[in-house]
């Protein structure tokens, strides 16, 4: 697979000094569905928009499709569709016009077939010769959503797509994003839930304070930093932990009931078994065992509470 | 050249004119009919002859050019300004555009707007007298060339403008009173002349002047002048336009 999206040395100091960016590399494979995970004021707009022309660079370079953003910004753009974090639009005019005005931007023929498709999969067909502004804010998410792909993009980008709307849309929009991958376009998301990161993404990439702190596929990711839990639940409660088990440093829960085992399951060995074993031999009587997967959320916190 | 996006632009732009289509034809055919009852009727009675050219018809080509100018910076500094104040500018700069391509749309459409008021003025002032037109050709170019300057300085000002406020400033503090003092309803040879030689400062004298020569045949300074004035300022208004999508100054940052 080769880089769709390249994004080399890039810096973004804004003309009242604040450094947005510095020093960005990221490397976006074609096909692929990255997620860039970060906190409020991380970069993650300013990457995003310095990448579709709307913020230019202060220095380094990006291409899109191997066509530089700056020096042949038309071959570059033509290639991006994006749907911006703010709901952006004109209130006055009809949803298919304000697709249509899209493809149009991009030097697209009137397709109507293409636009009742888009439409008719965005749940918005009904509702296509109605004002913007009659529309609930579900719906106005939607229609930024076509009009970015009003002209068949190949790499999309969504800002914060799911800030703030409901679970029917998050779902919708989920499988959208699962049938675009399957027609082979790349998508680049940036979101706060890493529960969505962790339900689509194949590639997470983690940023802060203007810096990319990793880029990793998602399963290696949360295997590499994904610590488990085991949660031991006991017949009789203990007052303390016994000596026996020690060297496990378990965690007691106040009411004595129930003992938490920290381990690394991508570790060659994990001391279950040998945990098993004094537990036996301290002669605890075992009610229950469940294990948990930190999640993406816990490996997140922990890669950005570590930095300065 | 991206035609589609000019193409996109400008029907969008003409289709909120559409929206708005009685207000647009019926507001500068109720001010005409008021300038002619004012100038035309209660100072005309005294005047009667400017150059030879009777009072009421004198004024047309000034009256024409107060619409073209204000419509011509109000319809496309609104027309900039609106997406930048709703955000849907991003989508103008993160399209396959050059900055000419823009303005091909957003002033053209306005220009467009200004041209058919200008066109409604005329057909109006014919109603209530007689207007010879010695220069049809030149009449033409002059309407179109002042339609199409006036609405890139406009772009140039809904660029600029911070808020509303400043989107009306510009017009109502500038260039309403360059137009009223620059000869539109008189002659600027009836002023004495410390106050003629003031008046050749100001733009509008140019443009006014020149429109009124493709009338009447007679101005108040020479045809050659007029032209180069509204040549200047087109050029003028296109480089201020690529500078600033040049440094991306207000549009990106």
């Amino acid at each position: 697979m080769s880089a769709i999206v390249s994004v080399n040395n890039l810096t973004k100091v804004y003309a009242s000094g604040f450094e947005a960016l510095m020093g960005v590399d990221l490397q976006i494979e074609e096909g692929e569905i990255l997620a860039l995970l970060g906190p409020n004021g991380a970069g993650k707009t300013t990457l995003i928009s310095t990448i579709c022309g709307i913020s230019t660079p202060s220095s380094g370079t990006i291409t899109v499709g191997g066509h530089d953003v700056v020096r042949d910004y038309r071959a570059a753009r033509s290639l991006i569709g994006l749907v911006p974090q703010e709901v952006n639009l004109e209130p006055f005019i009809s949803v298919s016009n304000a697709v249509a005005f899209s493809r149009g931007l991009f030097n697209k023929p009137r397709d109507d077939a293409f636009l009742e498709k888009t439409l008719r999969q965005l749940s918005l067909w009904d509702k296509k010769d109605d004002a913007i502004r009659m529309l609930s804010g579900g719906m106005k998410r939607r229609v930024l959503i076509a009009k970015a792909l009003a002209h068949e993009p190949r790499v999309l980008f969504l800002d914060e797509p799911t800030a703030g709307v409901d679970v029917e849309l998050r779902k919708d929009m989920w499988n959208l994003v699962a049938g675009l991958k399957e027609d082979g376009v790349t998508i680049i998301l940036t979101t706060h839930y890493i529960e969505e990161a962790e339900a689509i993404a194949d590639r997470v990439g983690v940023i802060n304070k203007g810096k990319i702190l990793l880029v990793e596929d998602k399963t290696d990711l949360m295997a590499r930093m994904g610590g488990k839990d085991l949660t031991i639940e006991l017949v009789e409660p203990t007052e303390t932990i016994p000596e026996e088990l020690a060297s496990f440093n378990l965690e007691r829960a106040p009411d004595g009931l129930s003992l938490k085992y920290s381990y690394d399951a991508g570790g060659e060995r994990t001391g279950i078994t040998r945990l098993l074993n004094a537990l036996q031999s301290a002669g605890l009587q075992l009610k229950d065992l469940r294990t948990r997967q930190s999640s993406l959320e816990e490996i997140f916190v922990d890669l950005v509470k570590d930095r300065p | 050249m991206n035609l589609g996006a000019i193409k996109a632009i400008y029907v969008s732009e003409m289709a909120r004119f559409l929206r708005t289509l009685t207000q647009s034809f019926i507001s500068p055919v109720v001010s005409t009919t008021l300038y002619f009852v004012v100038f035309g009727a209660a100072i005309g009675s005294r005047i009667q002859q400017i150059e030879g050219v009777e009072y009421a018809a004198f004024i047309v080509p000034g009256l024409i050019m107060l619409s073209v100018m204000t419509q011509g910076i109000s319809n496309a500094s609104f027309g900039i300004y609106f997406p930048r104040f709703i955000g849907t500018i991003y989508e103008i700069l993160s399209a396959p555009m050059n900055f000419l391509e823009v303005v091909i749309g957003y002033v053209g459409a306005a220009a467009t707007k200004a041209l058919f008021i200008g066109i409604i003025i005329l057909a109006t002032a014919h109603l209530f007298v007689d207007i010879p037109i010695a220069h049809p050709f030149a009449m033409v170019a002059f309407l179109v060339l002042s339609c199409l300057s006036f609405a890139l300085l406009g772009f140039i000002i809904g660029i600029w403008a911070g808020n509303f406020e400043q989107l009306q400033l510009v017009p109502l503090l500038i260039v309403t009173p360059l137009v009223f003092l620059g000869g539109s309803f008189y002659s600027i040879n009836m002023l004495p002349p410390v106050w003629q030689t003031v008046s050749l400062f100001n733009p509008v004298v140019y443009l006014v002047s020149g429109f009124r020569w493709s009338f009447f045949g007679e101005g108040d300074v020479p045809i050659v002048a007029s032209l180069l004035a509204i040549s200047g300022f087109t050029v003028l208004c296109l480089v201020v336009i690529w500078l600033i999508f040049r440094t991306g100054w207000r549009l990106r940052t």
